[in-house]
């Protein structure tokens, strides 16, 4: 256990926040930029497991598991987002037969 | 009959709410039976009223009578009730206002009797009785402000009877504001004397200010402000300009309302605050100065005009500065024996115009005039005996009450008497151009006219005829001790001067000099009646008519010395202006525009607003991220 502990404290915690930095703006221009509703589903996900990733370095470099348990709780949530989220483009497509954001601007004033 | 003092207001009252209430379904016939009829119960109650006084006078008592009706104002410190009081000035003022009244209505029988508005006409006649029975009876400065009030109210209603014309209105809301004007001076008068006497009744303020000193400052500013609402009442300078304007309304209404009875309402208030008056010997300077001066440019405006309501309008505001010069020169006697037989002869002439006017087919013009004599035979000598009554020719009343004046004027002032002395001599010469123009020579008018020519019916001949009595026999009532008579209005008026005249002084003057006065104006006024017959009859000179070219001082005349001229200048004009000021830029410009302009902003920005809702979903997503970026940058440097 000591030398696996060890071995992630190896890699300087730094590069783990601006790996998941890094990673987080990615999905959030993501998801600003593209056009498909899937692929915006895709990036919110990539956002969640940067938000995942960075938790669990800071859990394992202070021997709290406080984090990794949160961890946990964000992973069952993405799912059920994801579910709702899914079960709406399916709607969406529906009615608008396109998966197009652009499609959907009935809310216009 | 004394405790009965309530009824006589009342009835008029309740004549107007039935013939105001009932103007469309009750019968022409029953609606004058009923307006004058209530007229005739007041003056029967006023004559018992009167005699009462009269048998208490005789006896040597004081004769005065309060009748609480109810308490109307308790406030503080100011109780104000209700309440009426009768005493021999009042009593006279009843008698005067209910029989002219009277008088009037039945006029207005005959007169009005083709007017669609006719139980209109005697329902505002009515209420204007019942006001000025207010103002009569009224016991405290509150009850007869509501009924001085009131009186200008019906004045206006009544000059504006014929709405329809724009031109009647305008004179009727005129007469209103002027009214308006004294009323002002009024109100404040009556605030000062509140808060000098603690009371408004006569009977605590007068015996109050009997202890106070000559000259006393607050009692001239009361009696100055006083002396404006008089001003303003009873057409003098600088209020006077309504009057004239005022003939827009029915002669019976003229003759009522601007000859007998509003306009001497100044003139009865100024009596029955007399010691106040007399303690403020500046304001009485004032008072017979404008007297004289609005008597003496009454009678200079009266001499050309050619209308014959207007030139009774001046002889009435000429006549009124005579009340007022008595009034200033501690003749209240004289002054109000000056009322009393003014009422009778002015009512008389104007009732007689209003004759002639109906049988002209409502001509008003005495250039279209002449030789009414022979056609209306009983006006005409109603009117005579009217224009010797008001030129001071003895034995008639005018001549009694106008020497009284200026005998006293003599003993106060020379000026005053010389002055008095022109303007008898002017009204002698008006009055007969008007007498001689209309009855006399040959008739100008039309042939329509002249086939319309017809004496008056009996309703409006009665009246003439009993008022041309009074104003033959009204000197009677009296006769000054120099001519062997025993001056009885004067001693029946006695207790509600005596504290006056126990101040002022008794009156003295030399018979010798009397005689010397009265000679002298009883022989001019017969001069000036000889040559107005030289010019208007002998040598059947007709007025100019409005366009030919006449000399400055006949201009200055017969442009009534352009008054009307200068307050629309210098009052009317400014006023619009301001008013057209505060309507353009303050009104529309600044209220409407900050309402306006925040129901501009709110659509404005909402505009703005709305394009943020373009439906475009990246946008919003893009939004929501810059918040959270935001958020997260405050928390980190301010957090």
């Amino acid at each position: 256990m000591e030398t696996i502990v060890q071995q992630i404290q190896g890699v300087p915690l730094n590069h783990y926040i601006l790996f998941c930095s890094l990673i987080f703006t990615i999905g959030v221009i993501g998801v600003l930029i593209r056009r498909n509703v899937i692929i915006i589903m895709m990036s919110v996900e990539l956002m969640l497991n940067s938000v995942n990733l960075l938790l669990t370095a800071f859990s394992a470099y202070s021997g709290d598991p406080a984090g990794q348990v949160f961890v946990f709780f964000i992973m069952a949530l993405a799912a059920a987002e994801v579910a709702v989220g899914l079960a709406i483009i399916v709607m969406v497509y529906r009615n608008t037969r396109s998966v197009d954001i652009n499609a959907l601007n009935r809310l216009r004033g | 009959m004394i405790d009965l003092i309530w009824l006589i207001p009342l009835l008029p009252l309740v004549g107007f709410l039935v013939n105001g209430l009932g103007r469309d379904v009750l019968p022409k016939s029953l609606v004058g039976v009923i307006g004058s009829g209530v007229v005739l119960i007041a003056f029967l109650l006023s004559c018992g009223v009167f005699s009462t006084i009269y048998a208490l006078r005789q006896a040597g008592e004081s004769a005065v009578f309060t009748q609480p009706v109810f308490e109307w104002i308790s406030a503080g410190n100011l109780r104000v009730s209700l309440s009426f009081l009768v005493d021999p000035l009042s009593a006279i003022m009843l008698l005067i206002v209910t029989g002219i009244g009277f008088l009037i209505h039945v006029y207005s029988i005959g007169y009005m009797q083709h007017d669609t508005g006719f139980a209109k006409f005697f329902a505002y006649l009515n209420l204007f009785i019942f006001f000025m029975l207010l103002l009569v009876l009224g016991s405290n400065y509150l009850v007869m402000f509501i009924g001085w009030e009131g009186v200008g109210l019906c004045s206006y209603l009544l000059i504006g009877f014929w709405f329809k014309n724009s031109s009647y209105a305008n004179a009727a809301k005129k007469a209103f504001v002027m009214n308006r004007i004294g009323d002002l001076g009024f109100l404040i008068a009556v605030f000062l004397i509140f808060t000098t006497f603690g009371t408004l009744e006569f009977a605590g303020i007068f015996p109050q200010a009997a202890k106070m000193v000559m000259g006393d400052a607050t009692l001239l500013l009361i009696t100055l402000l006083l002396f404006v609402a008089a001003t303003g009442k009873s057409a003098q300078i600088p209020l006077f300009t309504w009057l004239p304007d005022a003939m827009a309304g029915p002669t019976p209404v003229s003759a009522l309302i601007h000859a007998a009875t509003m306009v001497t309402a100044g003139i009865y208030m100024i009596a029955r605050s007399n010691i106040l008056f007399t303690l403020s010997p500046i304001t009485l300077q004032v008072v017979a100065a404008i007297g004289i001066c609005t008597a003496l440019l009454a009678a200079a405006i009266a001499v050309t005009q050619n209308d014959i309501k207007k030139v009774l309008a001046y002889s009435t505001v000429s006549q009124l500065g005579y009340m007022f010069l008595g009034l200033g020169v501690g003749a209240f006697t004289g002054a109000f024996f000056h009322v009393i037989t003014h009422a009778f002869f002015k009512a008389l002439l104007f009732l007689g115009a209003g004759s002639v006017i109906h049988a002209m087919s409502d001509e008003q013009d005495m250039r279209s005039m002449g030789g009414l004599k022979k056609h209306l035979p009983v006006t005409y000598v109603t009117m005579l005996i009217g224009t010797i009554a008001i030129a001071g020719i003895p034995p008639l009343s005018g001549f009694f009450s106008k020497d009284e004046i200026l005998a006293h004027a003599f003993a106060h002032n020379k000026v005053l008497w010389v002055l008095g002395f022109a303007g008898a001599l002017f009204t002698a010469f008006y009055m007969f151009r008007m007498l001689f123009l209309t009855f006399f020579g040959r008739f100008r008018g039309t042939s329509e006219q002249a086939s319309h020519l017809h004496e008056s019916p009996i309703t409006m001949t009665i009246p003439l005829i009993v008022l041309a009595v009074l104003a033959a026999l009204g000197g009677l009532l009296n006769v000054p001790s120099a001519l062997g008579g025993h001056h009885a209005l004067a001693s029946f008026l006695e207790p509600v001067f005596a504290d006056s005249v126990a101040k002022a002084g008794e009156f003295h003057l030399e018979h010798t000099t009397e005689y010397i006065l009265m000679g002298i104006s009883a022989v001019a006024a017969v001069i000036m009646a000889i040559i107005a017959y030289q010019q208007y009859v002998s040598k059947a000179v007709v007025p100019l008519s409005d366009d030919s070219p006449r000399s400055a001082l006949s201009r200055l005349s017969y442009r009534k010395f352009y008054v009307d001229e200068l307050y629309d200048t210098l009052v009317v004009r400014p006023l619009n202006a301001l008013s057209l000021f505060f309507y353009r830029k303050v009104d529309k410009g600044g209220i409407d525009g900050i309402v306006n302009g925040l129901g501009g902003a709110a659509g404005e920005s909402s505009k703005g607003i709305r394009l943020l809702q373009s439906g475009n979903v990246g946008f919003y997503i893009f939004m929501m991220v810059i918040a959270v970026v935001a958020l997260l940058a405050y928390g980190i440097f301010n957090g």
